[in-house]
This record gives structure tokens, C-alpha cells and sequence, in this order.
């Protein structure tokens, strides 16, 4: 969430300074995209918002981390032609959602389902260290059983 | 522009030509299809190579608004 008055101090800084608020727009869509995948443990780039996806698959995958209790960063590709390009070069990866933990390339929407029906999503959060709910990944797989 | 599950058959087999290529029509739209691909050179690869190797063959038809193919469901494993 942004905090409008950390956004009107920004709108004043840009003022003062010439500067944009919020983004600097010098960097390249690899690069941001670079910050976003090594700064966040987990980041998902999907179509539309965690709170209000736009594609069923960018909508299955956010699903399924909320359910499981995964505290991730969204990127909305809609927002961003730059971006929306960018992550399919990044990734030498032709569709969107991607999920990405600890800056790896996990998959999209085919993989991240299979993993979590079989249980490797919840052994790659083991092993990287992220917290999620064990329990409602059981209930996702009972669930589809 | 809608795609013929032919279509997509042909692009798969012609990178992948001992493969078990499976395709299914999910909407009968054109526009939504599960591929299931079972070939030996994806043993020892990861689910990311194998579906790499498969989009590959596909060409650039899943890329953009302008791709031919909006939702293609990939299943990629090597033969048990």
C-alpha cells in the first residue's frame, strides 16, 4: 500500500528537484526487473494485482500463494509494455505469470500447479527459507485429490 | 487468430519427432489448448528446460497479444 503522504513528499521532492516521484526512470526494464526478483524472497509478475488478477493462470498462481499464507511482491505486466517484454526476455520465458524465489526462475502457471499437487512447491519454500502454511497446502491438495 | 490443434501437432513433432504429443481442445475456441509431450530428451531436465524446449519448437505463436495461441496448458515429462 502507498502511503499518500510518503507519495505527496515524493510529488514535493519532484517538484524541487526536476526529479520523477517514485521511479527512476534511467533504468532499463532488465534492471528493474533484476532489483524486483533479487529484492523480494518472492515475486510474482502476473496480469492484474494479487487483490484483483486479470487472467485465470495469473489468477491461479496468486491463488494459490494466498491461500498458502506467502507473503510475495506482485508486479502488475499490464501497467508496463517495457516490463510485460522485459520478463519474457529475462526469463527466455514466452507467457505470463512467472514466479520467482530468491531471484530463480520457478515456472508459470502449468508448473506451479504441478508442483503444488505434488509437493515440490512446498520443498522448494523448505529449502530457500520462505514461509508458508503447511496445512493449507495439504487442504489444496486434498482438495484436488 | 485461432490455431489448429493440427497446427500445433505439426510445430511440436517437427522439433520433437519421436515424441508422444498429445493435444486437447479446452474450450473449442482455437484458442485454449493442453499439450501433453513425452520425449527421452527431456530426461534429466527440469520442467523449465523441457517447457523451454517446447515453446521454442511453437516458434514465438505464444508471444504477445498478437500471438495466435493466448493459452496453451503444458505437461512435458520423459517417457517412465
Amino acid at each position: 500500500m502507498n502511503d499518500p503522504n510518503e507519495l505527496a513528499a515524493d510529488a514535493i521532492n519532484a517538484l524541487g528537484t526536476g526529479r520523477e516521484p517514485a521511479k527512476d526512470k534511467t533504468m532499463t526494464a532488465q534492471d528493474q526487473i533484476k532489483e524486483t526478483v533479487t529484492g523480494n524472497d518472492v515475486v510474482l509478475f502476473m496480469k492484474g494485482t494479487k487483490a484483483m488478477p486479470q487472467c485465470g493462470f495469473s489468477s491461479r498462481v496468486a491463488g494459490v500463494l494466498n491461500f498458502m499464507g506467502v507473503e510475495f511482491a506482485d508486479v502488475n505486466v499490464l501497467e508496463d509494455d517495457a516490463i510485460r517484454q522485459g520478463i519474457k526476455d529475462y526469463s527466455d520465458w514466452p507467457t505470463v505469470p512467472q514466479l520467482y524465489v530468491k531471484g530463480e526462475f520457478v515456472g508459470g502457471c502449468d508448473i506451479v500447479t504441478e508442483m503444488t499437487l505434488s509437493g515440490e512447491l512446498d520443498q522448494l519454500f523448505d529449502d530457500k527459507g520462505v514461509t508458508y502454511d503447511k496445512d493449507a497446502a495439504e487442504k489444496i491438495r486434498e482438495a484436488n485429490s | 487468430m485461432a490455431m489448429e490443434a493440427r497446427q500445433i501437432e505439426d510445430l511440436i513433432r517437427a522439433a520433437f519427432p519421436d515424441a508422444k504429443v498429445t493435444i486437447t481442445d479446452l474450450a473449442g475456441d482455437g484458442n485454449h489448448y493442453a499439450a501433453e509431450v513425452i520425449d527421452e530428451s527431456f530426461r534429466g531436465q527440469n520442467r523449465v528446460q523441457q517447457q523451454r524446449a517446447v515453446y521454442a519448437a511453437l516458434k514465438g505463436k505464444m508471444d504477445g497479444p498478437a500471438g495466435e495461441l493466448h493459452a496453451l496448458a503444458l505437461t512435458t515429462k520423459a517417457p517412465e
